[in-house]
């Protein structure tokens, strides 16, 4: 009995002092002050087509180039996806919530030495909701709703809206909405195209096409203190590889977009304990398009056939291993508050986790449908290894598990975006990755086609179009997430018009003097690097 | 020689348009589209209406012979226009990166030199001996290895035992020698090795030849130094083909280490030209296609000229 007493006090013991160490590191973390000075290397995998965020869609344009500007809000770098201001010091909501007014800081100065108005906020959203001629505005649908946009005084800014959204708070912290100069829109609308002038925590130093991009710290920032960094250097590597011995070797310290396990592992094998790595959930899918107009896929059975026979839950145990998906989900991003919880998710068609039943199903749906023992048909994919190929090949073993047969075309992006958009395949894996949780942006994909540029599955229910709409005027999250539940069930289970594979798994390994950066869901926001700093 | 030479730069100009047309139909058969790639490239929404404004931007809702000619117009005054990618100046886009393209070809060319020549004539003076089969089996290693992966096994080594990297960014030479050779010395090395294996044993076998002409036992008969007998008669006639080779190789160099450039993430022009492939960046594309057929030809004329020098059985007139 005293030995055993002796055993658990020791025990005890250990755990305490376990406890101290664990509370006195966490201290001294919190405690660990920011250091300036210095520059942040860190790779980036392709090329801006241009400089200008109202237009490009690709993080390759938003990693080097969101330094130099500001947005009107913006997620907390901290505290993901707590909404902050950036230009935009308060704001209010009018009771009937169409009116947005936006108080905005003053002493916010662009790097040519002006000072920012609401005057410039004004020019540089009446650029995204309404393109002059000759401008691309890439996000104009998603500001379909503003009615009108006006700047009563310098330090105010008021957006009339035309009905209720839920996401309009939220898409104002777009990362993509950087903060142009009125003046400079005013004489050249492209003007942002091939430079930068903005009110960001670094001025534009030089950029080499297909080599890299320098800013340097902005000593008129308007947040006292910050940036940390005197400069920082994104350079390009298109490949993998590379961009993998980048990080390895120190040359740069971080890849903000992520790797997958095994470059992961490479890196941590190499540097040790010198990296540390940051996961999270990603707000990006892989989906099974399926041509709807195609015979026998107008047939819902076969389309739920192919659903029921993918084992999601094997497959998110089996592939996180060797790529970046992970996460079984339905339309909404796993994890997100308004995603399907997992007990209500495995009652969906495709998603239960009884594989055996399922694909029992599922061979039956084929056999009533009239689908022959051996079909064949083609799945189209883009030849991208990661996670394209490795997706297609699990999801063809799984429909060969039914007795489908099914030859797996890998295309460049070219050819494969060309059969997409004319309907020129049987099924293809497509994708989706957006900056934020948000079901206006994760459901749009799968409204009619007619309405819909990205959905390429090729039909049109007014149903689905009408529970979309209904969804994205409610405010309430309780009775937004019963119609979303609805579009849901619609989509996945009852037409099974498509159907998401896996959601993916963000892998940051980086050094670990790298600090004051934070992952997120999204690897386009928190970008700006006013947080970062390199400690000695 | 004078006429010749004027000739020879005339008929650059029809070659030069064969290829432009040539180039201009191909990548309009090929499918994909520019616009498509640049916004749902990322899977982010974009409207029609976008899409097809920046077509009309592009020039891509005109038609096939308008865009030929606006585009043969322009290649007259020397403007090659912007890159549908990134709007920038295609002579800039391409300026920037010929000179670390030329830098390695040239640096890698010196390589296979210094190592094809004195090998190859070594293991011809030194037939069937060691020597030879060391040569042997040294330029045939060269051939088979892909240059690629020699240059994967240099970056693991370096990173695995010396947790090194050549710089990740070209420094001109002029700016710091030290920055631009270490970046530049293992694609050098990883090219101009399989570069060397062709050049040797091209070497040793015109050597071989050259060798049992008469001329050569004549000048031996005459009492010549055998080092005068090999270097001064024997090498510089076997040297034509293999300086035809070397040019061949050089000019390939300019445009074609795309592998090599990805492996040391080299910004130079191979890359460049896979990426404006697989983007459709149209004119990017053919610039380059006319870049590097320029650079063929050009190269080929030098070559024929460098023979005429070294050889004056070779008359043009």
């Amino acid at each position: 009995m005293k030995v055993l007493i002796a055993t658990s006090t020791k025990a005890l013991m250990a755990v305490i002092a376990g406890l101290i160490c664990l509370t006195a590191y966490v201290f001294a973390a919190e405690k660990e002050s920011p250091r300036t000075g210095g520059e942040l290397v860190f790779a980036v995998g392709g090329t801006p087509p241009s400089f200008d965020g109202h237009r490009e869609t690709t993080f390759a344009m938003l990693h080097p180039v969101a330094p130099h500007y500001s947005t009107l809000l913006r997620f907390d770098p901290q505290n993901y996806p707590k909404i902050i201001g950036d230009v935009a010091e308060s704001w209010t909501i009018s009771k009937d919530a169409l009116t947005y007014t936006f108080k905005i800081r003053k002493g916010i100065k662009f790097h040519d030495g002006s000072e920012l108005s609401a005057s410039d906020v004004k020019a540089t959203y009446d650029r995204l909701v309404f393109p002059p001629d000759g401008v691309v505005s890439a996000r104009q649908a998603t500001y379909d709703l503003v009615k009108k946009i006006e700047a009563p005084d310098a330090n105010t800014i008021v957006f009339q809206m035309k009905h209720l959204s839920a996401a309009f708070l939220n898409n104002l912290a777009s990362p993509w909405n950087f903060i142009y100069k009125a003046d400079i829109l005013a004489k050249d609308p492209r003007w942002y195209e091939k430079n930068i002038m903005g009110t960001g925590p670094f001025t534009f130093v030089e950029y080499v096409a297909g080599s890299h991009w320098v800013g340097k710290k902005n000593p008129n920032y308007y947040m006292k203190g910050r940036p940390y960094l005197d400069s920082y250097k994104a350079v390009i590597v298109r490949d993998t590889a590379p961009r993998v011995a980048a990080v390895r070797s120190g040359q740069a310290l971080i890849e903000f977009r992520g790797f997958n396990p095994a470059a992961r592992d490479d890196i941590v094998k190499t540097a040790g304990s010198q990296v540390v790595v940051q996961e999270s959930p990603w707000a990006c899918n892989l989906t099974v398009a399926i041509n709807n107009e195609k015979k026998p896929f107008d047939d819902v059975r076969v389309r739920r056939a192919l659903t029921l026979a993918i084992d999601r839950w094997g497959a998110s145990k089996a592939l996180s291993q060797i790529s970046l998906m992970k996460h079984v989900g339905g339309l909404l991003r796993p994890g997100y508050e308004l995603a399907t919880p997992e007990p209500e998710l495995t009652k969906l068609v495709g998603f239960g986790k009884n594989i055996e039943a399922s694909r029992k199903e599922a061979r039956r749906l084929l056999r009533e449908a009239g689908v022959p023992e051996g079909f064949t048909f083609t799945l189209k994919n883009r030849n991208v290894r990661e996670p394209y190929e490795v997706t297609g090949v699990y999801v063809i073993d799984q429909w060969r598990q039914i007795g489908l047969n099914v030859n797996h075309v890998q295309q460049e992006e070219g050819p494969y975006f060309n059969d997409f958009r004319q309907g020129n395949y049987d099924a293809g894996i497509d994708f989706a990755c957006d900056f934020m949780d948000e079901p206006d942006l994760q459901l749009f994909k799968f409204v009619s086609s007619e309405k819909s540029p990205i959905n390429y599955s090729r039909y049109n229910d007014s149903v689905l179009d009408d529970l979309y709409e209904k969804q994205t005027r409610m405010t309430n999250p309780k009775a937004r997430s019963k119609v979303i539940r609805q579009f849901e069930k619609r989509v996945l289970d009852e037409k099974a018009y498509q159907f998401h594979v896996l959601w993916w798994q963000r892998i940051v390994p980086h050094w670990g003097k790298l600090k004051g950066w934070k992952i997120t869901s999204s690897h386009y926001v928190n970008q700006d690097l006013r947080d970062v700093w390199i400690a000695q | 020689m004078r006429q010749y030479i004027l000739k020879r730069l005339l008929l650059m100009i029809p070659t030069l348009f064969g290829v432009a047309v040539l180039i201009f139909l191909l990548l309009r058969v090929l499918p994909g589209d520019i616009v498509e790639l640049k916004y749902a490239g990322a899977g982010v929404y974009a409207p029609k209406e976008a899409l097809a404004r920046e077509r009309v931007q592009l020039g891509l809702d005109k038609p096939i012979w308008q865009q030929f000619v606006s585009w043969m117009w322009g290649i007259v005054r020397l403007d090659f226009g912007t890159s549908m990618w990134t709007g920038q100046p295609i002579t800039h886009e391409i300026a920037i990166r010929l000179e670390l393209s030329i830098e390695l070809a040239l640096m890698a060319t010196f390589v296979a030199i210094l190592i094809s020549i004195p090998l190859g004539a070594l293991a011809a003076v030194k037939q069937d001996t060691w020597i030879d089969y060391f040569v042997r089996i040294f330029s045939i290693a060269g051939l088979s290895i892909p240059s690629f992966w020699l240059g994967i096994v240099i970056i693991l080594t370096f990173i695995i035992y010396f947790r090194w990297l050549p710089p990740l960014t070209f420094t001109p030479f002029w700016v710091d020698p030290k920055a631009n050779l270490s970046q530049l010395i293992w694609p050098a090395l990883a090219v101009g090795y399989r570069y060397s294996a062709v050049a040797t044993r091209m070497t040793r076998s015109v050597m071989l030849e050259v060798l049992r002409e008469d001329y050569i036992r004549t000048a031996r008969a005459k009492g010549l130094w055998e080092r005068a007998v090999v270097i001064r008669h024997a090498l510089k006639n076997a040297l034509l083909p293999v300086i035809t080779v070397i040019g061949l190789e050089f000019a390939f160099l300019v445009g074609g280490l795309v592998v090599t450039e990805q492996v040391f993430n080299l910004n130079g022009i191979g890359k460049l030209f896979v990426e404006a492939i697989s983007q459709r960046d149209y004119t990017m594309v053919q610039s380059l296609v006319l870049l590097t057929s320029f650079v063929f030809i050009f190269v080929n004329f030098l070559v024929d000229l460098i023979n005429a020098c070294l050889d004056p059985r070779i008359r043009y007139q």
